[in-house]
């Protein structure tokens, strides 16, 4: 068995699959399939400072190789997510990071501040949803609006800071730059692409949102430029995600460039996809005599 | 709750009205599990979501999947061979609450009635009521019939069975049961659900909903419900339901 553990942020994940946020709740309904502690880590449904119902259905359209979601934030709130998911995901042997999504920075603030008193190993902040006008989408889409949200949040936030980025955006790697220099820990990216599908029949869009998040295969190529272009900005870490969903599309975004990766759609195509996913990445590590997954990280060899 | 995601074999897989189809699949770990009003989901080979379709029958070994065409996924199972294995997370969601002490009007409309033969079969003699558009997609009348239940058919044009609305004949029946299965269109479930709550009557419906997961992890399939306090919320088909008390269902 190869060494499949990673570090981000001084945290040690025991492999480099993280559940991405929402797409697997808060773990229980995945944990019927296989014990949670076969992934790394889990980022858990992106929560807000009150209950929020989310967006009218229909949420979701299958679109070509991917999806369109638009769920809009429906969750709990923090002080729900820290009273009764928190305490049994912190049982389940992996690591849980916290996702919060918010209006205001101060609204962000105050969540960092509340999981920063418990005991949640990460902190991930969604300034990317593109599927509700308050879903920290208008921080994530400037250089000044990522810097001065995450100098805020850095400010209450004494756990590791994620920041996840938004692919919606001319430049990525000055965005990433932004979030390094205001104290974020490490960067996730991508989060959903914007999109959107038309029900011929009806002339009506199929989401009921009208647009919504674009993942799975078809946004992968995607993902993997935005890694690399990030890892040559930046020195923090990246966790990479968008499409990944099968083990040579793990080795191929840790190429490019991350420490570890989230997947997602995937796992409604195959809820055991993080199983086949670790069992060929040892494989492939095996075959090649890579002791590390370090050694992977960022090896791609541009062509000149 | 119990599930799994597992390969079934397909044993049957034939067209039994213009664009729907009659599946048979084999799985006895998973096929056992099953209760009426749950549902199967399936992984087309080359599709990013599974198809989620209702349970029709099932038996110690097989689950019985009727569906219809309706897009391009469902259209690639309906060319699914005997011999194929297929990916299927099953049983899902709650089915019916079907009790021994109650009798029942089971009714079904268009694809909606597949379901309503699993559901119906738990009772000795029920009322069923099915529902189509039109004669050529009338289905599974010859299984309800096996079942010994006091049948009706209607047609919305009148080339089979009675010119009528389910509702109709509901209308009719209602003073011998004490309770009301339903799943179909949105409209008769909404028209079904008024005329069980004016007589006080209980009613289930089962719903459907676009679904990415199917378990209650994502959340897309939601679904609006009347809470006790007045307030609405969203609650999930998938997991929540498929069926549901009307009275909670916010149509």
């Amino acid at each position: 068995m190869a060494d499949l553990s990673v570090k981000v942020a001084g945290v040690e994940f025991a492999n480099p699959l993280i559940a991405a946020s929402g797409t697997f709740g808060f773990g229980r309904e995945y944990s019927e399939f296989y014990p949670l502690s076969t992934l790394g880590g889990i980022s858990c449904k992106g929560i807000t400072l009150k209950k929020r119902l989310g967006n009218p259905p229909p949420r979701i359209a299958e679109t070509p190789g991917g999806m369109l979601n638009a769920v809009g934030l429906q969750n709990p709130g923090v002080d729900h997510f820290i009273e009764n998911d928190l305490p049994w995901l912190k049982q389940q042997g992996t690591v849980i990071i916290a996702n919060i999504a918010g209006n205001t920075y101060e609204e962000y603030a105050q969540m960092a501040e509340k999981l920063s008193d418990t005991n949640v190993d990460m902190i991930e902040m969604n300034i990317s949803c593109p599927n509700v006008k308050s879903g920290g989408v208008q921080f994530g889409t400037s250089c000044e609006g990522v810097g001065a949200i995450t100098r805020e949040v850095r400010k209450k936030c004494t756990k590791p800071l994620i920041v996840k980025l938004s692919p919606n955006v001319t430049d990525i790697a000055e965005i990433a730059r932004s979030a390094e220099a205001e104290g974020a820990d490490a960067v996730s990216m991508i989060n959903t692409i914007t999109g959107m599908r038309i029900d011929i029949e009806i002339a009506r869009p199929i989401i009921h949102n009208n647009t919504g998040g674009l993942s799975g295969p078809a946004v992968f190529p995607v993902a993997v430029r935005m890694v690399w272009q990030v890892a040559n900005a930046v020195k923090i870490p990246i966790i990479g995600m968008g499409g990944i969903s099968k083990w040579q599309d793990a080795v191929e975004i840790l190429m490019a460039g991350a420490t570890a990766l989230q997947i997602g759609t995937c796992l409604f195509t195959d809820p055991y996809s993080p199983v086949k996913i670790l069992d060929g990445l040892n494989k492939y590590m095996e075959a090649k005599n890579i002791k590390t997954l370090s050694e992977i990280t960022g090896s791609v060899i541009p062509w000149t | 709750m119990k599930y799994d995601s597992q390969k079934f074999r397909v044993l049957h897989n034939k067209e039994i009205a213009p664009g729907i189809f009659d599946m048979w699949v084999e799985n006895p770990e998973l096929a056992e599990l099953a209760k009426p009003g749950q549902f199967a989901h399936i992984l087309v080979p080359g599709k990013t979501l599974r198809r989620p379709i209702s349970i029709c029958e099932a038996d110690k070994t097989c689950l019985r999947l009727v569906y219809q065409i309706k897009g391009e996924g469902t259209e690639l199972l309906s060319k699914v061979r005997v011999g194929d294995e297929l990916d299927i997370i099953a049983p899902l969601g709650n089915g019916f609450d079907i009790r021994p002490d109650k009798t029942y009007c089971f009714i079904g409309g268009g694809i909606g009635v597949p379901p309503m033969l699993y559901a119906s079969k738990q009772k000795q003699k029920p009322i069923v009521i099915t529902g189509f558009r039109s004669k050529p997609l009338v289905i599974l009348q010859g299984d309800f019939r096996k079942n010994n239940c006091e049948l009706y058919l209607t047609t919305d044009d009148g080339t089979a069975g009675r010119k009528a609305f389910v509702t109709d004949v509901l209308n009719e029946v209602l003073d011998q049961v004490d309770e009301v299965c339903a799943c179909g269109p949105l409209p008769m479930l909404k028209a079904i659900s008024a005329i069980c709550e004016a007589a006080g009557k209980p009613c289930q419906i089962s719903l459907e909903e676009r679904m990415g997961c199917g378990i209650g992890a994502c959340l897309v399939c939601a679904c609006a419900v009347r809470k006790n306090d007045g307030s609405t919320d969203y609650v999930h088909v998938c997991k929540d339901g498929p069926v549901f008390d009307s009275k909670e269902v916010v149509f």
